[in-house]
């Protein structure tokens, strides 16, 4: 789970991580209040949580309180368009405003779960405040690469292999350490997946602090971070990913025409790329779990009726635990209930299969089934 | 033969009082696996369906030599229940249980370093030689016993899917087994096609790949410089958008990282057999194995 810069450095600032003095906005009407004292420069920063902010102009300097007040009207409500939002851009519903800070120097800092290695990497670099996969593609030489062992911790000499790494010395290297002892602690105690400091700034006062701040939590951890869940913003989401996963379906909209229901996440990614490689393109990804039963088959139904793209429905379901008989009950009354129009095609196999397809060939909703996998991509090729 | 279990396997299931574990327990001994008993701390001296349960994954070793023990806890629990059946000193451990947070499984992985138990999983379908003994959620009819091919896969319905197809073409298996779905687990593809390597009933294995991580490309290395027998490999998320997770935790493309296209590269270039569309594995199998 993504949460925003402005909550991720409320944690920082809890875990005593140096961070910027700054306030939020939603409101246009509250801007002036909010800026007037602010110590100038202030850095005006639309909370979206997408990357690529600055890029996109959601990022602006502005040297006076008129300047820092038409920024922030600027960007407050823009429909912010960076390389991960899409065409479509954000809305930006909440912007940041921080005091400026006295830059001597700009480091990035990161810390991720290192799966190949089964620990944690902290990777860091003197090349603050760019891009760091082309510093990584460029520059390799410039980053620096620290594995934890998760059992361990972190050691005092892979600090100071850090510190040498970015030549830092005397003040500076000793905060430098104690921010990175507590950002680890957060990164732990937390269950992150990702926490990206870019840039964390050295200042010409000789203190560590972190400029920006992006943190992803382990959403399977959320059970014990009840503050992490508060933090939740779904409103960047599609609404239709939000209503399928309060109805629990795992649902993920793409850009095609065809919607599938699949059990499995396995066989949810292989249908999709069953029915693109029959010539037409998946309208999402829609796994119904193990256990589904005949109301959750009618809500993704309606769920993949909802996306006015869709033309057509493919339905996969490998009957283990879930049987086929079941489920053909489920799509019969499901489709009575959503008064289905759209071309179905039905393939299912495994337990109680010959029942199932009994069921579908008697009741009285037209849909097509399909004898195998095969025989699904040809019928799904004539859509 | 088979890897890793056989009608011999005596079986624990840890989480047995649960919906879920009675469920899958009673459907593991219909089967015929040998189900010695179950854990389920505070619940010690009762039994379910007749198999008794114990308080603690020791105890329940004392008493029935088990050397199997399969997890169907809630996630909360079942990093620790994994580290308790280590701690027993249980052979082959396999954790259904989808939804363990990383942080826990990054413990139990470098916990278990050095100790002799195998962890199969989590997030998994379990592992089943047909015929013999099935430890998982997975259906056991699909299944024909005796070989020659061995299924190792990341994923659970994909799984059966290709069992199925294989035993369509009239194509046995020896052991089938899911390694999980989770970014962080037990048993990798290498340590399968090792074990399937050196089972003389294995002929010829199946590996079923998805997006994520490299698990893939290394097994396919793998392959290139150690495996004799004939290998067919499939990938899933070929349409799978970059940045999200694909109900799998460990399922997501991220910064260009993990794609199907680099997977299926890697395993061609390794000399395994690509099936890229799923409705052709079974004939691809035959062509390839008969």
């Amino acid at each position: 789970m993504k949460i925003h810069e402005y909550q991720a450095k409320e944690l920082f600032r809890r875990a005593g991580i140096s961070v910027p003095d700054g306030k939020t906005c939603s409101e246009q009407s509250e801007i002036p209040a909010i800026i007037t004292g602010m110590k100038m420069p202030v850095a005006v920063k639309a909370q979206i949580l997408a990357g690529g902010r600055g890029k996109g102009g959601g990022v602006l300097l502005a040297k006076s309180e008129e300047e820092a007040v038409a920024a922030a009207q600027k960007i407050l409500g823009m429909q912010l368009v960076t390389k991960q939002t899409g065409e479509s851009g954000t809305e930006v519903k909440t912007i940041l405003l921080e005091q400026g800070v006295n830059i001597a120097r700009e480091l990035y800092l990161s810390l991720l779960i290192d799966r190949d290695r089964g620990g944690i990497v902290i990777i860091a670099s003197q090349d603050g405040g760019m891009d760091i996969e082309t510093v990584a593609a460029e520059t390799p030489e410039r980053i620096i690469k620290v594995h934890i062992n998760p059992l361990l911790g972190l050691q005092g000499y892979q600090i100071r292999e850090l510190i040498f790494g970015l030549a830092l010395t005397g003040a500076v290297a000793k905060d430098f350490a104690a921010t990175l002892k507590k950002l680890y602690t957060l990164f732990v105690s937390y269950d992150g997946s990702l926490v990206e400091i870019n840039p964390l700034v050295i200042t010409r006062e000789e203190t560590v602090m972190a400029l920006d701040a992006k943190m992803d939590i382990d959403s399977n951890s959320l059970f014990r971070h009840p503050d992490i869940l508060e933090m939740h913003d779904n409103r960047e989401e599609d609404p239709l990913e939000v209503a399928a996963a309060a109805h629990g379906l795992n649902y993920i909209r793409l850009n095609g025409t065809i919607g599938s229901m699949v059990n499995g996440a396995g066989l949810a990614m292989a249908t999709m790329d069953l029915i693109k490689q029959a010539g037409v393109e998946p309208a999402n990804f829609l796994d119904v779990g193990g256990g589904a039963n005949a109301e959750m088959v009618e809500n993704g139904f309606r769920i993949i009726l909802d996306d006015p793209n869709v033309r057509g429905i493919f339905i996969n379901i490998f009957g283990g635990i879930l049987r086929c008989d079941i489920l053909a009950e489920g799509v019969v009354a499901a489709a009575k209930k959503v008064r289905l129009t759209l071309p179905v095609i039905v393939r299912m196999e495994g337990t109680n299969v010959d029942e199932g397809r009994k069921i579908l060939a008697e009741s009285d909703i037209t849909l097509t089934s399909a004898r195998d996998l095969k025989h699904a991509a040809e019928l799904l090729a004539a859509i | 033969m088979s890897i890793f279990i056989d009608k011999n396997t005596k079986v624990l299931v840890q989480g047995i009082t649960g919906k879920e574990g009675r469920f899958h327990t009673q459907q593991c001994k219909a089967y015929g696996t040998n189900i010695v008993g179950g854990v389920t701390p505070g619940k010690g001296g009762q039994d379910v369906d007749t198999i008794p349960v114990f308080n603690s994954v020791a105890d329940a070793c004392r008493k029935t030599g088990a050397d199997a023990t399969m997890i169907v806890v809630p996630p909360p629990f079942a990093a620790e229940a994994i580290l308790e059946a280590v701690d027993a000193g249980i052979a082959l451990i396999i954790c259904i249980t989808e939804g363990i947070p990383v942080m826990d499984m990054l413990r139990v992985k470098n916990g278990m370093a050095g100790k002799k138990s195998r962890l199969i999983g989590p997030n998994c379908p379990g592992i089943i030689t047909p015929g013999e003994c099935k430890i998982g959620i997975m259906p056991g009819p699909i299944h024909t016993a005796g070989g020659p091919v061995g299924v190792v896969s990341r994923s659970g319905t994909l799984t059966y899917e290709v069992v199925h197809q294989l035993t369509e073409q009239g194509l046995g298996q020896t052991t089938c087994l899911g390694i999980g779905g989770d970014p962080i687990n037990g048993t990798n593809f290498i340590d399968c096609l090792e074990a399937f390597a050196n089972d003389p009933e294995t002929e010829a294995v199946v590996m079923v790949g998805e997006i994520g991580g490299s698990a893939e490309e290394e097994a396919a290395a793998w392959i290139a410089a150690n495996m004799k027998k004939p290998v067919v490999g499939f990938i899933a998320g070929l349409t799978a958008p970059p940045g999200r997770t694909m109900g799998h935790a460990g399922a997501i493309v991220s910064n260009g990282q993990g794609t199907a296209e680099a997977k299926l590269a890697a395993m061609r270039e390794n000399g395994i057999v690509v099936c890229e569309s799923l409705g052709e594995l079974g004939e691809i199998c035959k062509s390839t194995f008969c």
